[in-house]
């Protein structure tokens, strides 16, 4: 399979990597060499094969549904780019 | 001292003929003298090593020190630390300082290990060389010109250029094991499960495993037995006891199956290699061993099922990295469609942006099957051709890596062809496994040589000790590049 340029901007805004015009054909050159390697998995027959997530097969734990973390929004809030009275602050998205 | 075992430095620090403070000091003496020409640390915290040295001093007199109380570490980046900047080596993070430890980090912290700082990577554990760092690229100590290997290769660096005597690494793909083989050190990465993943932050989840290094594999189990053990807050921690990984050290190898994959030897290691791993071999028979000929039929398609996975789990677990909450934001944007794109443009890297574009496309819809299902398919077929080897030997031993270390810039600008380094250490992730790279001998240039170890599911001590014994029979492990 080969990508097309319109494809790789397409999952580039899926994915909000902004794409610039001179980076679109290197990156698509680069990624259709990588599915190329990754085509290989298609050659075997895993109709038979259960997939595999982890390697003990393990559940996921359950716990008691009580609060077990203390607040410490003040030191989470410290890393962030924009904070004011205690909220994230990002562009307008509503009108 | 920069040559003495963790065991005799802490013996050393308990019989008072040296302070922590003194060992810490001499190390970071030997960080500031030759940081500057390896690139090892991104970050250095003397201060704060020589406040933990306090500490330790203390708590060895009054008798109630550990293994490893006193004795200077590094951790990789990629471990948060709080208070102390964590840069995962991309541009994003370049200022993010965590509010809290990782287990690994408050784990060898309660051992009163004394952190020096924290070490070069490829940015988000994404590499093979070190090369995707966003704060340049770590060298060889063997030789300044080439790669030290990756995604750990500043503290494999740290550790062969004795700037420290044990360092922390992640192993996702042979993070661990391969820049240990390209810089002559020791590197374990245990069974997945086995070190918790809080803190660490997360490439791909189902494969990230926290690893040691150091200058043996004696240093690698103390290092390890702090590292590990169950944590509640990693949801695929596994509730086992406590493990002291030094307990097999020293059980005679008379009598031990070696299983080596006629994959790994068929083609594709360069002479130079070859001829180092049939030494070594040939050296564990001398020991007692015996070797038979197993095989791991779909090891060829670990590459590009991880290939898969990998991307596919980086592309979820990077979306967090938004300019929101953490990390860059761009300086000028418009709407918040905008912000996003444009911080995450201006904040990964070029291999990271690759990364994710594979994985958002394998994930997305109508794709999920021919590729995350069809990898993880895969994923089992691989795990079982180990089981099926494990029926006939107790350990597997091959090559590291297909050559010995490389000139910097030679493969960076072909995705693939770095790829293709890791081919024999990615089936081992896959499949869960504990591996282990020791140095085995030298290649072309005298640049180091590894020899990988795959052991079953929690036989961790097993491999540490048969590793050992072949470090107690030769001195490869001690060979140290000769620095300014």
């Amino acid at each position: 399979m080969s990508l097309s340029i319109d494809e790789v901007r397409h999952i580039a805004r899926l994915a909000r990597i902004e794409l610039g015009e001179g980076e679109a054909q290197d990156t698509l050159d680069k990624l259709n060499n990588i599915f190329g390697l990754i085509e290989q998995m298609q050659a075997v027959d895993t109709s038979q094969v259960e997939p595999m997530s982890h390697p003990q097969d393990v559940a996921q734990r359950l716990r008691d549904d009580i609060v077990t973390e203390s607040d410490r929004r003040d030191a989470y809030q410290r890393v962030a780019p924009q904070v004011e009275a205690g909220l994230y602050l990002v562009p307008k998205v509503i009108e | 001292m920069i040559e003495a075992s963790l065991k005799d430095l802490a013996a050393a620090l308990r019989a008072g003929t040296l302070s922590s403070v003194e060992l810490t000091t001499l190390f970071l003496d030997r960080i500031d003298a030759l940081n500057p020409s390896l690139n090892a640390f991104i970050t250095v915290d003397r201060d704060g090593a020589l406040a933990a040295a306090r500490a330790a001093d203390a708590r060895i007199a009054a008798g109630t020190a550990g293994a490893l109380t006193g004795i200077p570490l590094a951790h990789k980046d990629v471990f948060c630390t709080e208070g102390l900047r964590t840069t995962c080596a991309s541009k994003m993070l370049a200022d993010f300082v965590s509010p809290y430890d990782a287990h690994v980090v408050s784990q060898l912290k309660a051992a009163g290990a004394v952190m020096l700082g924290k070490t070069n990577m490829d940015e988000y554990a994404m590499g093979s060389s070190n090369e995707n760092s966003h704060f340049g690229p770590a060298k060889n100590p063997w030789d300044a010109t080439r790669v030290p290997g990756g995604s750990s290769g500043g503290s494999a660096v740290a550790v062969a250029a004795r700037l420290v005597p044990m360092a922390t690494g992640t192993d996702t793909g042979g993070s661990v094991r391969q820049p240990a083989a390209l810089t002559g050190v020791t590197g374990i990465k245990p069974t997945y499960g086995v070190v918790s993943r809080y803190g660490m932050i997360a490439y791909a989840s189902s494969l990230d495993q926290g690893g040691a290094f150091g200058r043996s594999a004696e240093d690698c189990a103390l290092l390890l037995s702090a590292m590990a053990g169950f944590d509640p807050r990693d949801s695929t921690s596994v509730e086992r006891e406590a493990e002291d990984y030094s307990r097999a050290l020293g059980q005679p190898l008379a009598g031990l199956r070696i299983g080596l994959p006629k994959e790994f030897f068929a083609e594709g290691m360069d002479d130079d290699v070859r001829a180092a791993i049939d030494a070594a071999l040939e050296q564990y028979r001398q020991l007692g061993a015996t070797t038979v000929e197993v095989s791991l039929p779909n090891a060829k398609l670990a590459i590009p099922a991880y290939y898969v996975i990998a991307p596919a789990e980086a592309s979820s677990n990077l979306s967090r990295f938004d300019g929101v909450r953490y990390g860059h934001r761009a300086a000028e944007y418009g709407d918040l469609a905008d912000m996003y794109g444009k911080s995450r443009a201006q904040g990964f890297g070029a291999e990271v942006k690759r990364r994710i574009l594979v994985g958002t496309y394998v994930l997305s819809h109508g794709y999920y099957d021919a590729y995350y299902l069809q990898a993880q398919k895969l994923r089992r077929l691989i795990a079982e051709d180990f089981a099926a080897a494990f029926t006939q030997c107790d350990v597997i031993a091959g090559p590291t890596s297909p050559t010995v270390a490389w000139p910097i810039g030679e493969k960076s600008d072909d995705p693939v062809q770095m790829y293709l380094q890791d081919i024999y250490t990615i089936a081992v992730n896959l499949a869960g496994l504990p591996g282990l790279s020791l140095p085995c001998g030298t290649g072309a240039g005298d640049l180091p040589v590894g020899l990988q170890l795959i052991g079953n599911y929690f036989d961790e001590a097993r491999l540490l000790n048969v590793a050992h014994g072949f470090q107690q029979a030769t001195d490869w492990h001690r060979r140290t590049p000769a620095l300014g």
